[in-house]
């Protein structure tokens, strides 16, 4: 048994984002976060950037931040690992103080991580000196605020890794999504 | 075929207010040619990314023209920022490339597809409202003020002479006169009012 309980609304995750600021979410999808991305692009206040490769998200965030704006960058450990240099170059060597949202795929609770994506997830943040906070489900809600006030503060990237990718991303049918997005 | 040096001098009668990006060997014709040093941002071994940071800057800043100066071999590490750009289309945005057939930080070794590639092509192909190809220095300053006055996403691949550098990382200095990227940055942003 390699599966968990938690659940994450993709809703709650939108209501994270707006609640600190998110000017703009750039980001690269994966089957995933097909909720949270309905969700976003329904939202007037934010505006999403769909890239075709991940190592773009910490290109345009940087360019959004030095205009003043607020992004956060939404991908999966696997663009993680695609994108190390511009996280190198773009991110830390600039002090740039962005909120990277991490699709923890292959986590599990149980120790057991066949998928090397995951096995490497912490490893790499590690070996970048970048810090990072597990968000498994709606209770786990405010780390995304902890880790937008530690950007702010320090000036550096700060990764939310979802850990809940296969289960609350993708739980709601698409219309409970869009309805949702209706009543509010 | 035209020099980078000559082109740059061009440009920048015609730059206006626009925030100047630039990378790999535009950079140094670019920090000689610029007369409004605060409205530049060189990134240098950004691995292809320039545009990427000129497309955030542009959508943050859409009544501002944003030019940026990318490089061939740049480019192909970053392809996928034709579709990202054209996606977005900031009207703001102004991309050329110095195409000069080789990566020339690095001893002048061809890019791929050296000769075969058109990145016009690809950019309009890509859907960038413009592209242009320029080989001849008089045409390009026949035509620049027009095309800074349409309305981006604009791509401009100028056939470029090679200006090749050999000299290992650990022994290159910076040019005099350009300015380290978070003094660049920190000039920038207070520019643009951030």
């Amino acid at each position: 048994m390699t599966t968990q309980a938690a659940l994450l609304n993709p809703m709650t995750v939108l209501d994270q984002f707006k609640k600190n600021d998110v000017t703009h979410v750039v980001y690269l999808p994966d089957s995933e976060t097909n909720h949270l991305f309905i969700a976003m692009e329904n939202d007037p206040d934010i505006d999403v950037i769909p890239v075709a490769r991940e190592a773009e998200t910490m290109a345009i965030a940087a360019g959004l931040i030095i205009g003043g704006k607020n992004p956060v960058c939404l991908l999966q450990n696997t663009g993680m690992f695609e994108s190390g240099d511009s996280i190198r170059g773009l991110g830390l060597d600039v002090n740039l103080p962005v909120v990277m949202v991490i699709g923890y795929r292959g986590w599990t609770r149980h120790g057991n991580t066949p998928d090397s994506a995951a096995r490497f997830t912490e490893p790499f943040l590690h070996a970048f000196g970048i810090n990072y906070y597990l968000v498994e489900d709606d209770a786990d809600a405010d780390r995304f605020t902890i880790a937008f006030e530690e950007a702010r503060a320090q000036n550096r990237p700060v990764a939310v890794l979802v850990g809940d990718e296969y289960h609350g991303f993708n739980r709601p049918d698409l219309d409970e999504v869009r309805e949702e997005i209706s009543r509010q | 075929m035209i020099r980078n040096s000559d082109l740059m001098e061009v440009l920048s009668k015609h730059r206006g207010e626009a925030v100047v990006m630039s990378t790999m060997t535009a950079t140094r014709s670019w920090t000689a040619a610029s007369d409004s040093e605060a409205l530049d941002l060189p990134l240098g071994g950004a691995m292809g990314k320039t545009s990427s940071v000129a497309l955030g800057i542009a959508l943050a800043h859409p009544d501002r023209k944003i030019i940026v100066l990318d490089g061939d071999g740049s480019l192909e590490m970053n392809l996928g920022t034709l579709a990202t750009i054209a996606g977005k289309a900031p009207a703001n945005l102004y991309h050329f490339v110095m195409e000069n057939g080789v990566y020339a930080v690095t001893g002048g070794q061809p890019i791929p597809g050296k000769d075969r590639v058109s990145f016009a092509e690809m950019a309009k192909g890509a859907g960038y409202s413009s592209a242009y190809e320029f080989d001849d220095l008089e045409d390009f300053a026949l035509k620049i003020a027009d095309i800074l006055a349409e309305d981006g996403p604009v791509f401009v691949t100028i056939k470029a002479e090679p200006e090749i550098q050999n000299e290992p990382i650990g022994r290159r200095t910076r040019p005099v006169g350009q300015r380290s990227t978070a003094v660049a940055l920190a000039d920038l942003r207070k520019e643009l009012g951030v």
